[in-house]
């Protein structure tokens, strides 16, 4: 079908990429930051700050492997705390990452392109964030080795695979390990471009080992468009079992307020509502400074935003869902957790607050003026960051602080050890983003050059009608091909 | 120009032209080619002649590989080496096996994706003829090129590179060995 109005037809296929680029000034534009450009005064003042609280989480550990893990604030009845609150949270915010390098990639969306690379690389700072706190709340991480991964060991030890703890082991690692895979996989024809455009010998030679002597020839291009999208094809269920995977952490277990069968699909929606969050957080300020608005155009922003609403109102049906199961199962202690969750326990605050987070604030995505301002999206998503984590909070510590036994009922609030060793994640997620920004190319240049019209072949092709019209109807309407 | 040539090789703007010129020296009988671009062209395939990789079907063998090797290894944990009751459940529990199980389907199955791809395309090759041309670090910026080997049957060098100049490619090169 070919659509003669030409403001529908740009409302229908908005161009992902502005102003008037060919392959060498993608290609020119993007790798420059990496090789030509001089690294910018703010990228020392964002870096500085970053490593400085990094050094937080450093020293936090430190502390902690001295001490044990007394020093933070967990007690009975509330012995998952922190810990679990910020690995779901750092976990769910790289799932954005997967969600737009493979299901947006299955799903032909072009405008996944110039935001799929730096979106995998804060998938992979997250995981890397996430990772740290199952492992140190063991205390002793490097006994962990047998508590979690099945070694044959002289104690004759196994792990228990029946428990949903060691599904996590599994999935989190199987996750980081596909999600580097892929995130590298995308690299090496960037990094082959590197090799070849860099003057300085000693980038040219570690960009050529990272390469790993990529030339483009078009029997390797035919093997790797395969591994690609197969690779997209196994993320896209991995991603969706790791989330649900982490909430059978939960859902698996007895405690009211957690043993819901809603929990799986809303936490994956959760983490996509966070993920999303945290790439607009990113991306925004990202195009400003380096200059890519014609790459990630304000189009991306307001797609970006839409996933957002959408997501955001799962994860509120999801709150409303748990409301009914307990009111629903006529069990005293679930409609127990339902009131004391929502008004008459002590963190009816932090239920309310989340409420506002997650539930009222991306409410106004739905008008355009709020979609189509960067510093609206850039505060709206700072909020649900927040609001995800108090989502958390509100589903680990209103569940466990009025446990079954009133006789074991207790508060819980953190202690400066809890807070030190999260900020302190969120310093190395920045840290390496920012060695990222600057050593790797932010913006996939093979995959942007593919958006380019100069990337179709015009002229006699099996698929000759579809090609037409996808070629007319996104870019080409003055140089029809010949037939 | 070097004593001994790996082939012939011309260079193009446009990726019309190289899939032009290339289904011109498909036609022409030419087998041992290969053409290079800055992105994947999936006109190149057919025009070139390369077939289908078996590539998917060693992925799916190796997602098989990982599925068995998950339900083994918790088969051998839990029903043989050490059995023991937890929580009321069966030895052989089937369904609490299975996140293990296809957490290591998707594992074993990328790593074949990500390795066989790299093995069968022959890299990491540090080094290659073609890299010989000056003008072919434009491969991966903006420039397309094809080869025609010097071992292909139907090589001739005057004659080959009499054909590739016809072929309306903006220059010829000869790729030393």
């Amino acid at each position: 079908m070919k659509i003669e109005d030409k403001e529908l037809q740009e409302k229908l296929h908005p161009a992902m990429v502005e102003g008037t680029h060919d392959f060498a000034s993608v290609t020119d534009k993007i790798s420059d930051i990496t090789l030509k450009k001089r690294t910018p005064f703010h990228w020392f003042i964002g870096f500085g700050i970053s490593f400085m609280v990094a050094q937080l989480l450093l020293f936090s550990v430190i502390w902690l492997l001295a001490n044990g893990i007394g020093v933070w604030g967990n007690n009975q009845p509330v012995g998952w705390a922190f810990d679990i609150i910020n690995f779901v949270w750092w976990i769910g915010i790289g799932h954005a990452g997967t969600l737009i390098s493979a299901i947006l990639l299955l799903m032909n969306q072009k405008w996944r392109t110039s935001i799929n690379r730096f979106a995998e690389a804060m998938t992979l700072f997250a995981v890397a964030c996430a990772a740290m706190f199952p492992l140190l709340h063991t205390g002793r991480p490097w006994l962990a080795a047998y508590w979690l991964f099945p070694y044959p060991n002289t104690m004759g030890i196994w792990p228990n695979f029946r428990s949903p703890l060691i599904w996590d082991v599994f999935a989190v690692s199987t996750y980081a390990t596909v999600s580097l895979l892929f995130w590298y996989v995308g690299l090496i024809p960037d990094f082959a471009t590197l090799r070849d455009r860099a003057k300085n010998k000693y980038f040219k030679f570690a960009y050529g080992i990272l390469s790993w002597g990529w030339r483009g020839s078009a029997r390797h291009w035919h093997r790797y468009e395969i591994t690609y999208l197969i690779l997209a094809g196994l993320s896209t269920p991995l991603v969706l079992s790791v989330h649900s995977i982490v909430s059978f952490d939960f859902s698996v277990s007895q405690v009211p307020g957690w043993h819901a069968t809603i929990f799986p699909p809303y936490f994956v929606a959760g983490a996509v509502f966070a993920g999303f969050a945290m790439v607009l957080i990113l991306c925004i300020p990202l195009r400003r400074w380096y200059g890519m608005q014609d790459f990630i155009t304000h189009q991306h922003l307001v797609y970006m935003a839409k996933v957002m609403l959408a997501t955001g109102l799962i994860v509120v049906y999801g709150y409303a869902m748990e409301g009914f199961f307990g009111w629903y199962s006529a069990s005293q202690y679930e409609v127990f957790m339902v009131k004391n969750r929502i008004w008459e326990g002590p963190y009816w605050w932090s239920y309310w607050l989340l409420i506002f987070c997650n539930g009222a604030s991306i409410q106004l995505l739905w008008f355009e003026r709020f979609r189509n301002s960067e510093f609206w999206l850039f505060v709206i998503s700072i909020i649900v960051s927040v609001g995800m984590w108090l989502e958390r909070f509100v589903i680990i510590v209103t569940s466990l602080h009025r446990d079954f036994l009133p006789s074991s009922w207790a508060m819980y609030s953190p202690r400066i050890w809890d807070w030190s060793m999260f900020i302190g994640t969120i310093g190395l997620f920045f840290t390496l983003l920012y060695l990222f920004v600057r050593f790797v190319p932010i913006i996939s240049i093979f995959e942007v050059r593919t958006l380019l019209p100069d990337a179709h072949v015009h002229g006699h092709h099996q698929d000759f009608e579809e090609n037409v019209n996808e070629v007319e109807d996104t870019y080409d309407k003055t140089d029809p091909p010949k037939k | 120009m070097g004593s001994k040539l790996h082939g012939i090789m011309a260079e193009f703007d446009t990726a019309t032209e190289l899939v032009d010129a290339a289904r011109a020296v498909r036609d022409a009988g030419y087998t041992k080619t290969d053409a290079f671009s800055p992105f994947p062209l999936h006109e190149i395939d057919e025009a070139l002649g390369i077939k289908r990789s078996i590539l998917p079907y060693l992925i799916f063998a190796g997602g098989v590989t990982g599925l068995c090797a998950g339900i083994g290894l918790q088969v051998f944990v839990h029903v043989i080496e050490w059995p023991i009751i937890v929580g009321g459940r069966p030895h052989f529990s089937l369904p609490a096996f299975v996140p293990p199980a296809y957490e290591l389907t998707i594992l074993f199955a990328a790593f074949v994706a990500v390795f066989g791809m790299l093995f069968m395309n022959g890299l990491p090759s540090p080094y290659h003829p073609v890299f010989n041309v000056p003008r072919f670090a434009l491969a991966t910026r903006e420039k397309f090129f094809l080869l025609i080997e010097a071992k292909d049957e139907k090589y001739d060098y005057s004659e080959t590179r009499k054909f590739m100049e016809g072929l309306n490619a903006q220059e010829v090169f000869d790729v030393d060995e």
